[in-house]
């Protein structure tokens, strides 16, 4: 099928995290409680080429952040395993001698210590792998970095508070730099930035991604930074991938209904007052995840056997490949939308 | 650079510009920062300060005992504030005595800090088990009052030391009680501040680039909990005082040789009621005026600290 897969740089394999949520045992023992576990992440398996930009999306809490975690090592999968340049990040090595990791954190205002400066920030994962030596050689190469991020060297005796959200952005991205990462995962880095912002932020990523050769794990919900930044997307809901391919190909064709529904929710400038079809439901909880597929109490395709049986992710057209019973029975018509979208109501409609 | 460069000053060092400014303008906080430094003042400098030198028995004349305040009928203008039974000038023993008490108050402040500060720091970030030794031995700990877990150190301290050697040695075991017997606060404190913070982002970027543990706790974490510790500490000092002038009054404080304010209350206690009340109401009133000076200046720094109330 296609184009054999180029070698992946970074390769998640069936990694699963489960939080223990119980009562403490003491209200379990008088009050007869269960052990309850909340499945953040359900044996996802991702690859990622070396220089390309992989893209997580999904609603909120869907386990998005956790693979994340897992993917730095900041958190320990339950089961599974993540290797980088075929180095398994989990195991147990001597400080500084696994590969480089770095991440850039969703919120610019808790991502910098407040009392630090920012020649010490920038410079901490410089002191940390003691090179280059020197406080002389440390603050050019902070300069340096500065400047590669689009900052002013004499930024660095100020402090965090001192900069705006993009800015700060650009500090965390700096520091990031400054460990001279391969492997780059950026939670949700401009969500709480501005749109003008945004962009900025977004072709600096893209802009260094070139020069540096830079692989990025991408978590983001907002789908429109995605187009921009993924080479492949994942699809995640309740902690599981639904459907994974191209960015172009998923964009254009969505085959998982998730990824249809999700999709079709985005506003579109061209269609304003267009009511869009919104995505009924709630996300059901993770701690209680629903039988079967766990989209189906949303799903306007579900039948008995989604109700059932989980499906598998499974190769579809054009590389992508989706978990989804309707897909591979093939009763997702694809010229139909899945819900009918209403009238534009009449408040919204300037023209009349 | 389309993002305009945004020169918020928000208070970010503990202490600042903007915290001074609100300072000046809190007269409450003035006053009890004024009379504090004094007592402190006062104290540092007892020998160049006090009119007269209580403890030495060359200068004190039992002819002068029991002499009232220089503003009453019989009274001296060499003894402002009168004289004790032994000739002793009330306001230099009363200078002598608060030296006594800040510097055993200070002393055990800063004991119950560096007991406090650190087991917190390890408790909130380490969490688990170690968390839940630390804090289980906290909670026992103040399951008791703070004044009986004094009392029995000093008692134990005078049980296994021989009886001049423990008057010599009894304000560092005055510390030693008081400064054990606060720590929890710090602890707690600092514990609930670490859990806070080790959440934070800075904290997981600092794991990442592989920065060691004790690093994370002393650079980052360290210096983002100091505010509340700061605040507890000023409101503990009064409280510390307070102790050992309590202690000192039931007799198991310092030795009558040394008198902090406690020792002087308790002494003018036995007079009051043959009408010497000077010997007693000065070192009190003394007592009363530092605690309250310094739990203003501490109830100010809580809210100044505290951004909620902003």
């Amino acid at each position: 099928m296609g184009a054999p897969d180029p070698p992946a740089f970074v390769r998640l394999e069936g990694v699963s995290c489960a939080f223990d949520v119980s009562p403490p045992w003491l209200e379990r023992l008088l009050q007869g409680g269960r052990r309850q576990w909340l499945r953040a992440v359900e044996e996802v398996s991702l690859a990622i080429p070396r220089g390309t930009t992989f893209a997580l999306v999904g609603e909120s809490g869907c386990g998005k952040t956790t693979v994340a975690r897992i993917a730095t090592g900041l958190q320990r999968p339950t089961r599974g395993r993540v290797e980088i340049g075929g180095i398994d990040i989990h195991a147990r090595r001597p400080r500084g001698a696994g590969p480089r990791v770095q991440m850039i954190f969703q919120d610019p205002y808790a991502s910098l210590n407040p009392r630090w400066k920012v020649a010490d920030i920038v410079a901490e994962p410089l002191r940390a792998r003691g090179a280059p030596k020197g406080r002389r050689a440390r603050r050019e190469r902070v300069a340096e970095l500065l400047r590669l991020v689009g900052l002013a060297p004499e930024d660095m005796d100020r402090y965090p508070h001192q900069f705006s959200g993009g800015q700060r952005q650009r500090i965390s991205i700096a520091r990031a730099l400054a460990g001279e990462p391969e492997f780059l995962v950026c939670d949700e880095p401009t969500s709480a930035l501005d749109v003008s912002v945004q962009a900025q932020i977004l072709n600096l990523m893209k802009d260094l991604q070139r020069r540096l050769n830079l692989t990025y794990l991408f978590i983001s919900h907002d789908l429109a930074v995605v187009r921009f930044m993924a080479d492949q997307v994942g699809v995640m809901y309740l902690g599981r991938l639904v459907e994974v391919g191209p960015a172009e190909r998923l964009f254009a064709a969505p085959r998982h209904p998730y990824t249809r529904l999700l999709l079709a929710a985005v506003p579109d400038v061209a269609a304003v007052g267009r009511l869009r079809a919104p995505l009924a439901g709630e996300v059901p909880s993770p701690i209680d995840p629903p039988s079967g597929c766990a989209f189906h109490p949303r799903c306007p395709l579900a039948d008995a056997r989604c109700r059932r049986e989980r499906p598998e992710l499974r190769p579809a057209s054009g590389g992508v490949r989706v978990a989804c019973h309707a897909v591979a029975e093939g009763r997702d018509d694809m010229d139909r939308p899945l819900l009918e979208a209403g009238p534009a109501p009449r408040a919204l409609d300037r023209s009349s | 650079m389309a993002e305009a460069s945004t020169r918020r000053s928000r208070r970010r060092p503990v202490l600042d510009n903007e915290l001074l400014e609100d300072f000046l303008h809190a007269p409450v906080a003035v006053l009890a920062a004024v009379i504090t430094l004094g007592f402190f003042l006062a104290a540092l400098f007892a020998p160049w300060v006090a009119p007269h030198d209580p403890f030495d028995l060359a200068a004190v004349n039992l002819l002068d005992a029991l002499l009232p305040p220089a503003w009453l009928e019989g009274g001296d203008g060499r003894f402002p504030l009168g004289t004790d039974d032994q000739g002793r000038d009330v306001l230099s023993t009363i200078i002598y005595g608060a030296r006594i008490s800040l510097g055993v108050g200070v002393a055990s402040v800063l004991l119950a800090i560096a007991i406090g500060v650190p087991l917190g720091l390890v408790a909130g970030y380490a969490g688990g088990r170690v968390d839940a030794v630390i804090m289980r031995i906290a909670d026992v700990q103040l399951s008791f009052p703070a004044i009986l877990i004094a009392l029995l150190i000093d008692g134990v301290a005078r049980g296994l030391l021989p009886r001049e050697l423990h008057d010599e040695l009894a304000i560092y075991v005055l510390i030693f009680a008081i400064g054990v017997s606060g720590w929890v606060q710090y602890a707690r404190t600092v514990r609930g501040s670490t859990l806070v913070e080790r959440r934070k982002e800075y904290v997981q970027a600092a794991r990442l680039i592989g920065v060691s543990a004790p690093a994370i706790m002393l650079r980052h974490i360290l210096p983002n909990v100091l505010g509340p510790v700061l605040v507890i500490a000023t409101i503990h000092l009064a409280l510390a005082i307070i102790t050992e002038a309590t202690l000192s009054f039931l007799g198991v404080g310092v030795p009558p040789t040394q008198p902090s304010l406690g020792t002087l209350i308790r002494i003018g206690n036995d007079y009051l009621f043959s009408g010497e009340w000077w010997i007693t109401i000065f070192p009190g009133a003394a007592l009363a005026i530092l605690v309250l000076a310094v739990n203003l200046l501490g109830d100010w720094l809580r809210d100044a600290l505290n951004p909620r109330l902003r």
